[in-house]
């Protein structure tokens, strides 16, 4: 269960007030956290727990579901312990930055350009903050739930017509 | 026929042109534009059991030492100024294939990124559909440009600098 997972539990006894949720679904444990002490966590969990590669990074953009648009994703794995983790921090529209953990993980650095050229979100701290997938010169952020699929010059795919 | 041919038109020039052709037709050296799974299919048509080479197509990897550019794969608009690029570096004469449908008409990817179609960008001579298509398929295509190629006029004229190669449509 999540409560014996022994990141959790460490991560209860010293950040106990920003840990928001734990959930756990068919053996993986995803801790929600508060955004301002995103890089305290994360450092604590690659320093002393030793989840020394950061999987993934990402976005989910919630439009209209949820309070905060967007949740930013880490995806950790801890070599030695053979243990996966998850952290989610929810961020609003409105202060749309999030630190960034290029401090904490050298990899993190094309991930969150990758996160900044298709969300917006951005990310404080960061070596080299530009896009990365589209063009230098584009205008949008294409994985947003409000960006046409076509893109804004084109029409729209009208299904089979016939 | 509407082209002005500086050398007069008898049996000495055209058979001069039918040598240039055929020349030009049985060594095409395709500059391999291999972005997606299209490549694959490439590579299988070159490798042994459909064979390029008894074409006389030898994959260049210069654009500078090639006549033809195939584009295998889907374009995508970050790639586009790459492709003009080195498009305008191959010398004349040059011919386009677009192989598969993504390089068509920008295949099952109607999105933001997707060039839909590379003749948005350059002057296509055969289009090859298919998902991949098939070697035989691109056998096929090759073949179709090399007809094209043979019915080109004037084009021992433009080699030695007099007049341009006349290309007829299509009938």
């Amino acid at each position: 269960m999540a409560e014996n997972n022994r990141a959790v539990l460490k991560l209860k006894e010293k950040f106990a007030t920003s840990i928001i949720d734990v959930v756990e679904f068919r053996g993986e444990v995803t801790v929600t956290v508060a955004k301002d002490a995103i890089i305290e966590i994360l450092s604590f969990l690659k320093q002393s727990l030793q989840y020394n590669q950061l999987t993934d990074l990402t976005a989910v953009d919630y439009l209209g579901k949820k309070e905060d648009r967007f949740m930013m994703v880490y995806q950790l794995l801890s070599i030695p312990h053979k243990d996966r983790l998850r952290i989610k921090t929810a961020v609003s529209e409105s202060a749309c930055t999030v630190p960034s953990a290029t401090q904490v993980w050298a990899t993190a650095n094309w991930l969150e350009r990758e996160v900044f050229d298709l969300f917006g979100i951005t990310f404080d701290k960061h070596p080299d903050l530009r896009r990365i997938l589209m063009t230098d010169d584009w205008v949008g952020h294409p994985l947003r739930k409000d960006y046409p699929l076509q893109g804004p010059d084109r029409e729209p795919y009208k299904g089979r017509l016939s | 026929m509407g082209v002005d041919n500086p050398l007069g038109d008898n049996v000495i020039t055209t058979s001069l042109d039918l040598l240039v052709n055929w020349s030009r037709k049985s060594s095409i050296w395709p500059m391999t534009f291999g972005l997606a799974c299209c490549a694959i299919e490439m590579m299988a048509t070159g490798a042994s059991h459909n064979d390029l080479d008894r074409f006389g197509i030898i994959f260049r990897a210069s654009p500078r030492q090639s006549d033809c550019i195939i584009i295998a794969g889907t374009v995508t608009k970050k790639m586009l100024p790459v492709i003009k690029t080195v498009y305008d570096q191959m010398p004349e004469p040059k011919w386009v294939i677009a192989m598969g449908a993504c390089a068509c008409s920008g295949g099952i990817f109607d999105t933001y990124s997707v060039v839909q179609g590379i003749d948005e960008a350059l002057p296509v001579d055969v289009y090859i559909p298919g998902c991949p298509p098939r070697p035989e398929a691109l056998l096929f295509g090759l073949m179709k440009l090399q007809d094209k190629i043979m019915k080109e006029r004037n084009s021992f004229g433009s080699a030695i600098g007099l007049g341009e190669r006349y290309i007829p449509e299509a009938a």
